[in-house]
């Protein structure tokens, strides 16, 4: 419905990439058998006590300024009390008040290639919670608490989204962020990055939000946007129908692609948030945060604009290229090796037949079976009209096969494009005396038919003739005209 | 009489091998069996543990060792986490908690080679002024045992007085280790709040907590803080700076010192009571000391003040008593709300309920800013009062309780009453001040005690000022009848 | 300020605290009294004091190194569990 507007905030749970726990010193490591990484602190003994981990702290600095937020240089952990299982001390140690980052922002770029800037109301440091299974045991539940004590990074956004598709690239954008920043490494499997979405609808034009829906544990892009639909059109029958969006927080179920009201958390919950008197003001002073600044690595939207500007790439292109930094470096080093003038062509084969491998093969561009100086050897045989650009791509799938350099692909198979001027000549002879009639209605105007000589040529030639030269030849021969 | 002799004089005789660790350690096993049963001082006696300790340190004193404290038994509070021996706090919660692991304060005595004889008995969770909340039954005044011994390191304080142990370690939130010395007519020491580990203590609220020391002298309770004494990186509250010789200063005359009488305390003071401190001045001043009046007008707010933040801490502080991971699980629940409740409700003695319920109102919306927030500003009051205070005067004197100990029974029918008990303890720990209790005198035959607090991390300090004032008087040597 | 039973029974559900239809009346009266002591505080004047959580002014949070020191001990510490299968705590089954 047009006459509906919707706002959409987004609260990213991401797991920081530290070896051990924000406060205590058991491992973090994902998948250890139950309880085994739980200590005396992690499973809330009686007379334990919390300190706290250094590197989750200059995480979440990395993280402010990578945003360009403010840094407090003094926050405070606050215990958010509630009983559930998997929550060992019946309170949970995050930031209330007095968060580590405050204000910041990031632009997102849409798939039309609109730019929007999301604010960041805040990021705070806390600890997660354990986990809590059911299969196999019946009728009751078993605690792992091998997660509780992980250090998150909680990162609030501005209500500032108006779409599911907004939503979902700003989402990606953090997700892009924490990796570059090496902060976290966004297995959403794993569920090291988590994102819960509070959706609203209101009547365009008005100012005041409507009632919020929180949609909670959302672990995949896809389900996001999904889940944000389904919550939209939710909200507006339900309104349009008479009845009052209810505040409750709701799961996607994503089998039935629905949102369902979470029967356990009902009741608001008062958490009695109080600091936490066992841990001390945490101070982060001008010092500490410059050594943090050292540290940061080039920015996306740095390193984007660096691309477009170097290497006359389009913004997007270039914001698609540097959606992760091993895709960017790897974009980069061919880039290096086939030269700045060919960075096009480079940008295009990362972009199109890399990306598509390591999508359908489900890997990673660290685990890509072409290494970048592989692919600058093939993109180099463009270049020297040693191939086609499409005969380059079968070179490729075989490259990715087998395993094997382009040129030992190009020299098996016999790839190699004709550029003889000779040879060629001789098969467009061929082609014109075998297609008299063709020739005729070329001539007497049907310029169309070019295209069927071309096609007779390269299948004659199975696909090697140079492209530029059969072209040059062949209008020459039809047109029985030289042409410069 | 070996269970007449201070520390120094036990140490002196172990090092010549005059007695052995076993020697002494069977005599007050032996006195136990015969005096506890009349007083139930304890929860756990670990005869067994103790002869091994015993046995351990004089291998190490027959090949040499000496320290200050090496063969020497001692009490532990019920309230510390002993390795591999029940630790109950009192309550049922716990009553089949083994603990796995060793407080700090209880490991660096074991490492100074002391013998544990048991741990003591105590008010449930350390919440009372009377040690009559145990779910072990009340601990007996060695004085009368139809009296309190105090709280709520009754059973400490009552088996020292009664010459059960040397020493006994307690912790004081509100006065827990003060007023029970006062009672039973022992030194108490309640140190700088982060002088001493809090690890492995379990907390009742923990901003005030302090483990401490009970002893019939000021030389022996130095000698004692001496190893209890130190930064422990285990404990975030823990500060890290110089342990000072305790012992060494001592001696130093008291020439010029200037003790404070606080006004606010003298004000309804009981005329007998007010009379035993006005003739330790006199002691005091012909020691060389010089004795002015000092004004902390916000310190009668103390009692309420506490009565806000100690059960705010509190009720977050025991949610981790669940039934799932370790302590009292009700039978058959019958689902989740019911293992909480039933095993909490069950669990926990009335007056654990009361403070935790008290906390969870004066932290619950709608609330907080009322009580809990109120309450932590009176705080910052409370020790401006005192801080101006220091300015004028080293350590301020007052009694440490209103009244001698009461009978059993005779305050358990309103909390009110037995709160103000604490009235000139409970300052101390608002501040985080360090602050001792010595005999002083006798009431209706009944020990009294007066209390020197001081300024932070000033013990040595206080125990000069109470070591000289036991070197002229003797009150501290007397003992009760049946126990000499 | 007296406290009615309603009061107390929303603050033991708060506190996940069983209390019997005996213990009720008892409680109320008891929290009764101890709020109506702690109200004292409402008199104080506080003027623009900030509210003071830890007793030692000027100190800040120590950080510990990033380093895994702990080694696993579950079987030792699920000695005190009531409840254990197959390495997990086991409750009452849990329902989202």
């Amino acid at each position: 419905m047009s006459s509906w507007e919707t706002v959409i905030g987004l609260e990213i749970h991401a797991q920081l990439a530290t070896k051990s726990k924000i406060f205590s010193a058991s491992a973090t490591a994902f998948g250890a058998p139950p309880n085994t990484q739980a200590n005396l602190v992690d499973l809330a003994y009686p007379g334990v006590l919390p300190v706290l981990n250094a590197e989750a702290v200059r995480m979440a600095v990395k993280f402010g300024l990578a945003i360009g937020a403010t840094v407090a240089h003094r926050s405070v952990f606050a215990r958010k009390n509630y009983f559930y299982p998997d929550l060992p001390k019946g309170y949970q140690i995050s930031q209330y008040e007095l968060p580590v980052v405050a204000r910041g922002s990031l632009t997102v770029m849409l798939d039309d290639g609109t730019v929007k800037n999301i604010g960041i109301t805040r990021a705070h440091l806390e600890e997660d919670a354990g986990k809590s299974l059911h299969e196999g045991l019946a009728n009751a539940t078993g605690i792992d608490l091998n997660r509780a004590g992980t250090p998150l990074l909680e990162i609030v956004s501005e209500p500032d989204m108006r779409s599911a598709k907004e939503a979902v690239a700003y989402m990606k954008k953090i997700h892009t962020l924490v990796r570059y920043l090496e902060i976290c490494d966004g297995n959403m499997q794993e569920g090291s990055f988590r994102c819960d979405a509070n959706v609203s609808v209101r009547p365009k034009g008005r100012e005041k939000f409507g009632t919020r829906a929180e949609i909670k544990n959302l672990n995949s892009f896809r389900f996001v946007e999904k889940a944000i639909q389904y919550e939209i059109a939710r909200q507006i029958e339900l309104i349009e129908s008479g009845g009052t969006v209810v505040q409750e927080t709701r799961l996607y179920d994503s089998d039935k692609d629905e949102t369902r009201s979470m029967r356990s958390k009902e009741e608001a919950n008062d958490y009695r948030y109080f600091p936490d008197p066992d841990l001390l003001p945490l101070e982060i002073n001008s010092a500490f945060i410059e050594a943090v600044r050292a540290t940061l690595p080039e920015l996306p939207d740095e390193k984007a604009a660096r691309f477009a500007k170097e290497f006359a790439l389009s913004a997007y292109d270039a914001g698609v290229l540097c959606a992760s930094r091993e895709l960017a470096a790897y974009f980069e080093s061919v880039v290096s090796g086939v030269g700045a003038g060919h960075a096009k062509l480079a940008a295009n084969w990362v972009m199109g037949e890399l990306s598509s491998a390591l999508n359908r093969d489900n890997v990673d561009v660290g685990s890509s079976r072409v290494k970048s100086s592989q692919l600058t050897g093939l993109l180099l045989r463009i270049v020297d009209a040693t191939i086609s650009g499409k005969i380059a791509k079968e070179v490729f799938e075989a490259m990715w096969s087998e395993g094997k350099p382009a040129d030992a692909i190009i020299e098996a198979k016999g790839l190699r494009q004709i550029t003889d001027s000779g040879a060629i000549e001789a098969v467009i002879d061929a082609v014109i005396a075998a297609n008299p009639k063709q020739l005729a209605d070329y001539r007497a105007g049907k310029d169309k038919l070019f295209g069927f000589f071309v096609g007779q040529v390269m299948k004659a030639t199975a696909g090697k003739a140079n492209p530029a030269q059969l072209n040059e030849l062949l209008k020459t021969k039809l047109d029985g005209v030289k042409h410069a | 009489m070996l269970h007449n002799l201070n520390i120094g004089e036990l140490a002196d005789r172990l090092a010549k091998r005059q007695i052995s660790s076993v020697e002494l350690t069977r005599h007050f096993l032996g006195r136990i069996e015969r005096l506890n049963p009349a007083l139930n001082a304890f929860i756990t006696l670990t005869p067994e543990r103790a002869m091994q300790d015993a046995e351990s340190a004089d291998r190490l004193l027959a090949g040499g060792e000496r320290g200050p404290l090496l063969g020497i038994p001692l009490i532990h509070k019920d309230i510390f986490c002993t390795d591999g021996v029940r630790t109950s706090c009192g309550s049922r919660m716990l009553d089949n908690f083994v603990a796995p692991y060793d407080a700090t304060v209880v490991a660096r005595l074991k490492a100074a080679g002391t013998v544990m004889l048991g741990k003591s008995n105590m008010d449930e969770f350390a919440m009372g002024s009377s040690n009559e909340t145990s779910y072990y039954g009340p601990v007996r005044n060695p004085w009368n045992t139809a009296k309190v011994p105090g709280g709520s390191s009754g059973g400490s304080a009552a088996a020292t007085a009664a010459r059960l142990t040397p020493f006994a370690t307690g912790t004081d939130t509100g006065g827990s280790i003060r007023q029970p010395a006062a009672l039973t007519g022992v030194t108490g020491l309640k140190p700088t709040y982060g002088r001493v580990s809090r690890y492995g203590l379990v907390a009742f609220a923990s901003s005030l907590d302090q483990a401490g020391v009970f002893a019939r002298s000021a030389a022996d309770a130095s000698a004692v803080l001496q190893v209890m004494a130190g930064f422990d990186p285990l404990d975030s509250t823990s500060v890290d700076a110089p342990v000072p010789d305790y012992s060494a200063a001592l001696g130093a005359p008291l020439k010029g010192l200037k003790i404070g009488l606080l006004r606010e305390f003298f004000e309804g003071l009981e005329a007998r009571n007010a009379g035993l401190i006005q003739d330790a001045l006199k002691i005091y001043r012909s020691l060389g000391a010089e004795t002015l009046e000092v004004s902390l007008p916000h310190l009668p707010l103390s009692v309420p003040t506490y009565y806000v933040v100690a059960p705010a801490e509190c009720s977050s502080n025991l949610s981790r008593f669940d039934g799932v991971r370790f302590g009292y699980r009700c039978s058959n629940p019958k689902d989740l709300a019911d293992l909480y409740t039933r095993s909490r409700g069950e669990g926990f003695g009335a007056e654990v309920k009361r403070r935790i319920m008290t906390g969870t109102y004066v932290l619950s919306a709608g609330y907080f800013d009322a009580y809990y927030l109120k309450a932590q500003k009176v705080r910052r009051l409370i020790t401006d009062d005192f801080r101006a205070a220091f300015a004028k005067v080293d350590l301020v004197i007052s009694p440490t309780t209103p009244t001698p100990a009461f009978d059993i029974g005779a305050k358990m029918h309103d909390p009110v009453t037995m709160y103000l008990n604490d009235i000139y303890t409970i300052g101390a720990n608002l501040a985080g001040l360090p602050g001792v209790s010595l005999p002083c005198g006798f009431v209706d035959e009944l020990p009294m005690g007066l209390q020197l607090v001081g300024p932070h991390f000033a013990e040595a300090k206080l125990l000069n000022a109470a070591h000289q004032f036991q070197q002229a008087t003797d009150w501290h040597r007397r003992a009760p009848r049946g126990y000499e | 300020m007296s406290l009615t039973r309603q009061d107390v029974e929303k603050i033991a559900h708060l506190a996940r605290l069983s209390i019997t239809e005996q213990e009720m009346p008892v409680y109320v009266t008891s929290l009764s009294s101890i709020v109506n002591f702690v109200d004292e505080l409402s008199q104080a004047d506080v003027g623009t004091v900030l509210p003071m959580a830890h007793p030692l002014d000027g100190q800040h949070q120590r950080l510990r190194a990033d380093e895994v020191t702990e080694r696993d001990h579950h079987e030792k510490f699920q000695l005190n569990a009531p409840a254990v299968a197959a390495g997990l705590y086991v409750v009452p089954r849990v329902i989202d």
